[in-house]
Formats: structure tokens, sequence, C-alpha cells
């Protein structure tokens, strides 16, 4: 039996459409600049959905009027992490959200081995239950 | 077979209307607007009109699909002395470019060396980086341009930050439009020592000192701006001052004219102040009069070198 029909990990938005195009990237980017939210570019090599957060690429963007610039640090970062998952977030800095209200994934690595269920003994015979990445097992920077 | 140029009988169908497109880029308003309020600038206004006229053209041609695959580089530099509007006309520039759709957003970011190099090594680039993000779609403006170079130190980190902006300016030709401004003769030096600078920009614009007669024009102008204006008499004096002025050091075209004006307001206002028991009425808060003007430094016999 196999359980690996689906191998992207699906985290924030867009996740389970296939990868952005430029061009939407830009799009989305231009609809957060619009909201006034600070872009950040961040990148992981542990996509748990535990991992909230991840290594930042670079210092967050504010006062960006164009969403060229951001996509200019997303290629940069592409091109030097080209193995690992990248996400563009925004943040929204107003009152009651303080928050990033979008974030989604631009970059991923060429294969994704997905997760392993592990089942930890309790006490009495209570079982318990956490996935770990296949990828997670071997060390930082050598994941994908 | 699509892509070949149109023979001459299509030609004529597919004839465009360049005033229409001008029209419709709403970018003849800024032009008028410029035209209106800049007093003489007239080399100024002339590129203007010429880079306008470019890139409607550019764009009848994109329509035909004949424009080149290289957009026109419309990097440029304003020089001129203090005073003679080159901020003023940068930020009109913004918005004229973005109007003919040359750049998408049209805000002018405007910073000096400070913003732009750092102060130890490794801080520069991030820096004039992050100050590039924030110019695309948009109008990078450098004041006093000629302070990132600094040949006596050879250390100096502005180099580095020239380096990361020719980058930017041949690079991202289509996201940034850069204008760097300063007096002429330092960037004449700048650019000497930076040929590469020199060569990547197209449009050197020189601006002229105004001559007295437009030196008034303007200052009636920012009186109106205010809501005051000059007695018959005041005319006569602030004439008087201009040409004064005008020779002595330190002078700085309008943003002189805007320093006197200010000094009369105080001065009229003194003047009101001292007869307030009579009361006032909207004519006189409203007038500078000849008084304002003429108890300036400049009018003493024994006036030395000096600014008031």
């Amino acid at each position: 039996m196999t359980t690996r029909s689906v191998t992207r990990i699906t985290q924030g938005q867009f996740s389970f459409l296939p990868d952005l195009t430029d061009a939407q990237i830009t799009a989305q980017i231009e609809y957060a600049l619009k909201r006034g939210y600070a872009i950040n570019v961040e990148y992981t090599d542990d996509p748990h959905p535990r991992n909230t957060y991840w290594e930042m690429f670079g210092m967050p963007m504010f006062d960006l009027k164009d969403p060229a610039g951001i996509l200019m640090e997303i290629n940069n970062c592409r091109k030097t992490f080209p193995n690992h998952y990248v996400r563009v977030t925004g943040f929204d800095s107003s009152r009651g959200w303080e928050t990033p209200r979008m974030s989604f994934i631009v970059n991923r690595p060429p294969s994704e081995p997905g997760f392993a269920l592990v089942r930890t003994e309790g006490p009495g015979r209570s079982v318990q239950y956490t996935i770990s990445s296949y990828a997670a097992q071997r060390p930082e920077g050598e994941r994908y | 077979m699509a892509n070949l140029p149109l023979p001459a009988a299509s030609a004529q169908e597919e004839c465009l209307d360049l005033a229409a497109m001008l029209r419709d880029s709403h970018a003849l308003e800024v032009i008028e607007a410029l035209d209106r309020d800049l007093v003489g600038l007239a080399p100024v206004k002339t590129r203007i009109q010429e880079i306008a006229a470019l890139l409607v053209v550019e764009r009848a041609r994109a329509q035909l699909g004949i424009a080149g695959d290289q957009p026109p580089s419309l990097h440029m530099s304003f020089t001129g002395n203090p005073g003679t509007g080159k901020t003023t006309v940068a930020l009109r520039m913004a918005e004229i470019l973005h109007r003919l759709g040359y750049v998408r957003k049209g805000h002018l970011v405007s910073v000096t060396r400070d913003d732009l190099v750092g102060q130890y090594i490794g801080h520069t680039a991030p820096k004039t980086r992050e100050v590039i993000k924030k110019a695309m779609g948009g109008v990078l403006f450098i004041d006093e341009a000629y302070y990132l170079y600094k040949p006596e130190n050879e250390r100096d980190y502005g180099q580095e930050s020239i380096e990361i902006l020719l980058q930017a300016m041949e690079n991202n030709r289509d996201d940034l439009v850069v204008i760097l401004a300063g007096y002429k003769d330092r960037m004449d030096t700048f650019f000497r020592s930076n040929p590469g600078m020199s060569s990547r920009i197209a449009h050197h614009i020189d601006f002229p000192d105004y001559t007295p007669d437009e030196l008034f024009a303007i200052a009636e102008i920012m009186l109106d701006r205010m809501h005051y204006r000059l007695s018959e008499a005041g005319r006569v004096a602030l004439r008087e001052y201009i040409v004064l002025r005008r020779g002595r050091a330190h002078f700085a075209n309008a943003r002189s004219i805007r320093n006197a004006l200010d000094r009369a307001r105080l001065r009229q206002a003194k003047r009101l102040f001292a007869v307030r028991a009579a009361g006032v009425s909207r004519d006189a808060l409203m007038t500078i009069d000849a008084d304002d003007i003429r108890a300036s430094r400049l009018f003493r016999s024994d006036a030395t070198e000096g600014t008031a």
C-alpha cells in the first residue's frame, strides 16, 4: 500500500496549486504591498509543520512601492538555496493584527521525500503519534 | 511571417495618432503644469518635451511591433547652482515618466550619500541595495551625487556604492530611473573620475541661473501661494533687493528668495503687531510693504558681506 501519492508539502497559501510563476508571484506581492505589509523572504530545509520560524534571507522589506525589488531578492535566495524551501510572508503591523497575513512557498527542492508517522508508547497502552521528515534525518544543509 | 515589416498598403491603416496617445497618457497636463509653475529653465523644459516625445513615439513603435528589445535609457544628471529647481523638476519628472508608462509607480526616492554608503566593510552593499529596491518602479534621485566619490580617500566605501548603482542602472533598466544632481563643476569632476557612470547617463541637463526678472516672477508665485501680495512700493523694493542679493555671496537663486520672503513676513508681522491697538484689516494682513523688505541688512549703507 502506498500513502505517498502526494509528496508536495502543503503550507501557506496556494500550496495545493501548481508552483506559482514569477508573474503570479509578482501579482501576489503587488496585493501585499497595496495592503501595506512588510515583506520577508525566508528559507528552510526543515519543513516540519511545527517549524514556524524559518531563516530570514536578508532584512524584511519595508516601504517598497514595486514588486520588482522583492522578486529580485526571491531570485537571489533561489540562487543561493536552490534545494531549500523558500517562502514569502507579508507582515501586517496594523493594530489588532500584528502578524503575518500572507505566506506562500515560492521554491521547493526538486524531490520531496515526505514524512514518516512515528508512534511512541505512552503510559498504559496509549500511543502518541508525531511525524518526522525523511529529509530532516540528515544534517542541516545536506537534506535535499 | 507575421513579424515581417508591414507592406506599404496596410501601413496606411496602421497609422497611429501620436497626439491622441499623448493626450491619453495625461502627461501633457504635467508638462503644461511644469511650464506654468516653473519660471525660466528653457533648456530643461525643452529636454523634458523631447523625452516625452521619445516615449510616445517609442510606445507607438511598440504597438506596431517595431520597438527595439531595449527600452531607451532615461538615467539623467541634473547640474546647476543651488536653488535652480533640480529637486522640483525631478519630482515632476517622476510624474511625467509614470504617466507616459515608462516607470510603473512614479514615486521619487530622494537620497544623499548617507543613505547609500555604509560605515564599515560589508555595510555599504546591503544599504545601497535596499535603497535601490525602494526606488524600483520609480525614480531614484541622488542629491549631491559627487559626494559618493572621494578621491582623497582610497578606502572610502563610496566607490562600492557607485559600482552597485552602475550594475542596477544597467540590469534593472526597466525597473528604475536614476537621476543624479549636484553643482556643475563638482559633478564634472565626479563624471571625469567615473567614466562608467557618465556613459550610462543619456541625459545631462544643465539648470541655468535665474535672471532678476525670473526671480521676481518666482517671488510673486511664492507669495501668491502663501496668500500674500506686494504693495506697489513693495514691488519696487523687492526688485532692488533681488539685484543686490544676486551680487552677494551664498546666493542660492529661488531658495534665497524664499528665505527673503520668509523674513519679510516676519517683519510684516512685527509691524502689524506694533499697531495692534488700531486693529488690522484683511488687506493689511495680506500686504507686504516696502518697509518689510527695505529693513533688510542689504539696504544698509554700511552693509557687509552677509545673507540677511
